[in-house]
């Protein structure tokens, strides 16, 4: 089969159907999110003093977090998704959720009083935290690496830890109303670790299903 | 690379993808010979056959043809392709390299010449299952149109058309593991 013989049978396929990458995503985002809800209403259920809890600074500002790591992840994730996304220059775009953290860690740390640090940070819930955060985002990871696999990611490690981030992003936003340890330095720790297994998991498993 | 042919292979892209099989096959070749001269200034490597992934590139273009944004500049997307099937190419023979664009010949031709493996045209469509091998010989090498090879195999255009498609994904995959 010579090249022209080839272009005839491809040519003959063109009306097979191919759904537009940004379709695929938005199928994928909504997927994601609906599974994480359903596995974090089956395991978990929202924290019982949820009303109160809308009425302090340090919880919705869990969700500052974990969802400016989610936009962040998402945007990166559609254009390593594609042939033509293997420059990394947008990857700063990830240090948007760490920065955010860190300043409410300096303030965190103005606030409480020094001998009060390492109980914040250590919590009540940290094994908990570990197990539920991967669990939750197992079945969103699944998704996004399919995603990619349709996809056809130049470097398929960093799109699939990128899948991993977004994946403990929209997991860790459902945890975190679960949770009860509010302090940024619980989540610079146990969330942050959790999130990394999600991300480990991304990284190895993306380049053995999304070749192409 | 000029403005226009952007804009035009641009323009018979989207046509292609709205289903128009003529704009299509004139859309492949000119890729096809714009990414033949692309490889042949970078491979100088005398295992690897330049037309051959040009072939490559060709069926990945067309596999993943959903991945370009219409409303993105095409040549960069098929520039993309096209170097990441060389690489993968390259990679095939044993060398783990780093490639940038400019280092790909010297580090090609620093390597012994190894017997020419030219990919067996007949095996590769041995390695389709009889039905798909019979409707992709049909139409690539005897350019039946679907309906006519519709005809000549006893088969409804549906079954052809998911003959096709199977077969041009299994020549892709056949292609990577090669």
């Amino acid at each position: 089969m010579d090249t022209n013989e080839l272009i005839r049978a491809i040519a003959a396929d063109a009306r097979r159907p191919a759904m537009p990458m940004r379709r695929a995503w938005q199928i994928a985002v909504l997927a994601a999110v609906l599974l994480a809800a359903s596995a974090f209403l089956v395991m978990l259920g929202p924290r019982h003093d949820l009303g109160e809890a809308l009425r302090t600074i340090r919880f919705p500002f869990k969700f500052v977090v974990t969802s400016s790591l989610a936009v962040s992840a998402l945007v990166l994730l559609r254009r390593l998704s594609r042939p033509t996304g293997a420059a990394l220059d947008r990857l700063p775009l990830l240090l948007l959720a760490p920065a955010l953290l860190a300043l409410a860690i300096a303030a965190e740390l103005l606030v409480v009083p020094p001998s009060q640090w390492m109980v914040r940070m250590i919590g009540t819930n940290s094994l908990f935290c570990l197990t539920f955060i991967p669990l939750i985002g197992i079945a969103p990871l699944a998704t996004f690496l399919a995603t990619l696999r349709y996809g056809a990611p130049s470097r398929p490690a960093i799109a699939g830890a990128v899948a991993g981030l977004l994946a403990g992003a929209v997991s860790g936003s459902f945890y975190a109303l679960h949770c009860a340890d509010d302090s940024p330095l619980f989540l610079a720790v146990w969330y942050t670790a959790a999130i990394a297994i999600l991300a480990a998991l991304g990284a190895m498993i993306a380049p053995r299903i999304a070749q192409w | 690379m000029s403005g226009s042919d952007e804009t035009e292979l641009a323009g018979l892209l989207r046509a292609a993808i709205a289903g128009d099989e003529r704009s299509y096959a004139a859309f492949l070749e000119q890729v096809a010979t714009m990414i033949s001269s692309f490889l042949r200034q970078r491979i100088a490597h005398a295992a690897i056959d330049p037309e051959d992934v040009v072939q490559e590139t060709l069926l990945a273009v067309h596999l993943k043809r959903h991945t370009w944004a219409t409303d993105a500049p095409v040549m960069p997307w098929l520039y993309a392709i096209a170097r990441h099937k060389l690489v993968d190419a390259l990679r095939r023979r044993g060398r783990r390299t780093e490639i940038g664009l400019e280092g790909i010949a010297e580090i090609a031709a620093e390597h012994a010449p190894e017997p020419l493996l030219r990919r067996d045209v007949e095996r590769v469509l041995d390695m389709l299952t009889p039905g798909q091998r019979a409707v992709v010989a049909a139409i690539s090498i005897d350019g039946c149109s679907i309906a006519e090879a519709a005809k000549r195999l006893g088969k409804s255009e549906t079954a052809i058309r998911v003959s096709l498609h199977r077969g041009l994904s299994a020549i892709s995959a056949r292609f990577r593991r090669n």
